[in-house]
């Protein structure tokens, strides 16, 4: 059995460390690339969403590399991501990829099935040590959140251009070579000292922005076309909320281990999306009003296209833009999203966040002179 | 005067108006219905709504927009989950907000929650919160829910039957010339609100007709057959639509009578994206019957969708005509 999984931003290094702690064989897929893509968009339906796509390019190129065997995540709908994983499995079996599909899920908060999938990979370990590799496969994934959070921080300040990223690149280069929890945890320590060094501007305030929507395509660098480290070049600060620890927490582990969630998101939400609908609608309402309320400077929205959820949110945004006088742009992505057209949209955006600042900033010098 | 209760004539409105109608005029109240969708309905609909929804979302925007002027309260309840483990697409369960914030000057919605997902008991909660923006008496409303029980019913046998919604809710009598060909059973698989309403479909229940087909659709089959059906996915399907769909049509697979299956989508719909593929794929799997599908969005010409009727009729009729003749290859 060699396992393969799905890239999804950082998600493939806490997996790594897992199938590491338990010594399962694996391949890790290329990275993200075009070719991913098409072959992606070539075997899933038309109208499926770009995350399937990319993920049956992931699987695919594994299988290249003598993968057979996926490992995934369920879920109980009605987001489309639950059907994910039947839907590769006939995907791949129509088209001759011979791959057995692991769905790593507690059907209705039963922990005994998720452990007992996790056995069916861990062969003899027992029960304690199980939950001992969860527990260290939680730590890394929070571990490299904030090592990404750091970076968010770091890049818009740092005196040389390009110094982060560099540090940051190179660490998602070597992350692929260490191994275990405990070693990867030991990386992601150097490299925030690393960062740590960097010299910054202390004086900086720069422009905040909060990136909201589907999860898939806020975290993976790949399908936002790296949007952290651009808005991070220009010069903002930029904050998400969705993050991998927060999905393999809610996810995997809610289901079997009670995790006490930050709600305040759904509170904030409440006006205007009164119930979870499944994916992250009532995340991304919610957080764009804890944004603005915390005095940000625009929110960015970013979903695949005809992803149901966010497309309720995106239509009661333009109140919560309204009621809180934050500036709100909506990205969709897809196989055919241009970069070119994609970036002079972020660009417009944050010129029109930084004349709408300067406007702020003459206007409260006029009254100061007015006193 | 009697309170205005107004019911879009769209989404939900195919699969549940009979019990509505009778629930609301228990209660002494009028129903109000939008008018029948037309072009203008659309454009309405696509000019308030956001670029990216599915074409029946945009058409529901478009009925409210008809109707909203013209009511006390709007009916417009959140469905989250209609059957047990079992949701609905969640466009469903943001509705009423996304019409309460794109929308200007609305009257009072009616926007109770309907989630069974749980347990079908919550219904009756759900009942008792729609009746209570009506009337305090809940003995009045509990007598309501009964009749309204009782009217579903009779729908649902009619159109266990084999009567389409359309026919009894449009009233519409079946005086549509049959061809002089042999009739064909065609199964349409789709969405209520794609399948009934004349103008998103342009017609094509009615073109299929007098191409002397007989109809059958997803919702004419018994739910035990469904069930029973999509038991032997190795994983179940979570949306209300898509189990239908799926054991409805490995229903259709297993009778000898049904010549061909078309499958009818709007553009855009994530619901049908997966479901349309997963039932594509078993009926390419397991049997050779003539299978199309359809995408609708507002763009959609009328002639390229007659153009693919017409051809996957006479493809079907020239099947049989053929298979009756020698081969000319031996």
């Amino acid at each position: 059995m060699i396992i393969t999984f799905p890239h999804m931003g950082n998600t493939y290094i806490a997996v790594k460390a897992l199938l590491d702690d338990i010594g399962a064989e694996y391949v890790i897929p290329p990275l993200s690339s075009k070719r991913s893509l098409e072959i992606g968009t070539k075997y899933a339906p038309e109208m499926a969403c770009l995350p399937l796509k990319i993920n049956l390019g992931n699987f695919v190129e594994a299988y290249e590399k003598g993968a057979n065997t996926i490992l995934t995540a369920g879920g109980r709908g009605p987001c489309r991501f639950g059907y994910y994983c039947e839907m590769s499995r006939e995907i791949l079996q129509d088209n001759g990829y011979d791959m057995d599909v692991i769905v790593l899920e507690a059907p209705d908060g039963d922990i005994m099935k998720f452990v007992g999938k996790i056995k069916k990979l861990a062969g003899s370990l027992n029960i304690y040590r199980i939950l001992k590799v969860i527990k260290n496969t939680t730590l890394v994934a929070k571990r490299v959140d904030e090592l990404e959070r750091l970076a968010f921080k770091i890049r818009p300040r740092e005196i040389r251009r390009g110094s982060t990223d560099r540090i940051y690149e190179s660490f998602r280069k070597k992350v692929v070579d260490v191994k275990g929890s405990q070693e990867i945890l030991k990386l992601v320590e150097d490299t925030k000292n690393q960062l740590l060094k960097l010299e910054i501007d202390k004086d900086f305030k720069p422009m905040r922005i909060g990136i909201v929507g589907e999860i898939y395509t806020t975290i993976d660098s790949y399908s936002s076309f790296n949007i952290d480290s651009i808005l991070g070049n220009m010069g903002v600060e930029v904050y998400r909320e969705n993050t991998i620890s927060g999905w393999i927490i809610e996810h995997m582990l809610k289901a079997v281990v009670p995790f006490a969630k930050d709600k305040r998101y759904a509170e904030a939400a409440k006006p205007y999306l009164g119930t979870m609908i499944g994916g992250h609608a009532q995340e991304t309402i919610g957080n764009t009003i804890l944004y603005a309320q915390s005095g940000f400077d625009g929110i960015i929205q970013i979903y695949p296209l005809t992803c149901m959820p966010e497309i309720v949110a995106e239509s009661i945004l333009p109140a919560v833009e309204r009621d809180y006088n934050i500036p709100i742009l909506t990205l969709i992505i897809d196989e055919m999203t241009g970069e070119a057209g994609y970036m002079t949209r972020i660009e417009a955006f944050v010129d029109l966040l930084n004349k709408r600042r300067e406007r702020v900033e003459v206007v409260e010098n006029l009254a100061l002179f007015g006193d | 005067m009697d309170v205005k209760v107004g019911i879009p004539r769209a989404l939900f409105y195919y699969q549940y108006y009979p019990l509505w109608k009778t629930f609301f005029e228990e209660l002494n109240t009028e129903v109000v219905l939008s008018d029948y969708t037309t072009s203008k309905t659309l454009d309405e609909g696509t000019k308030s709504c956001v670029a990216e929804a599915c074409l029946p979302v945009k058409i529901f925007y478009g009925h409210v927009m008809n109707i909203k002027d013209r009511v006390d309260y709007l009916f417009i309840p959140r469905f989250t989950s209609i059957s047990k483990k079992e949701y609905v697409c969640p466009k469903f369960g943001g509705l009423p907000d996304m019409i309460r914030n794109t929308i200007k000057d609305l009257p009072p919605l009616i926007d109770t929650e309907i989630n069974l997902r749980k347990s079908g008991k919550n219904a009756m909660k759900a009942i008792m919160e729609i009746g209570g923006f009506l009337t305090k008496d809940q003995r009045k409303i509990k007598n309501a829910y009964k009749k309204a029980l009782e009217s579903y019913r009779e729908f649902d046998e009619k159109i266990k039957q084999g009567v389409l919604p359309s026919d009894i809710l449009d009233r519409k009598l079946n005086v549509i010339r049959k061809s002089s060909e042999p009739e064909l059973n065609i199964a349409v698989i789709g969405h209520g609100y794609n399948l009934y309403d004349n103008y998103i479909n342009m017609d094509m229940i009615d073109k299929l007709r007098k191409k002397g087909t007989k109809i059958i659709t997803i919702d004419m089959v018994e739910e035990e057959v469904i069930r029973k059906n999509v038991s032997v996915l190795p994983k179940r399907i979570f949306w209300n639509f898509g189990s239908r769909a799926i054991g409805g049509s490995m229903h259709f697979l297993e009778r000898e009578d049904i010549d061909g299956i078309i499958y009818l989508m709007s553009f855009g719909c994530g619901v049908d994206s997966f479901i349309c593929d997963l039932i594509e794929r078993r009926i390419r799997r397991t049997k050779d019957i003539p299978f199309i599908i359809l995408t609708l969005d507002e763009h959609s010409g009328q002639a390229g969708m007659d153009t693919r009727l017409d051809a996957f009729i006479d493809m079907i009729r020239w099947r049989y005509r053929n298979d009756n003749n020698i081969s000319a290859h031996g």
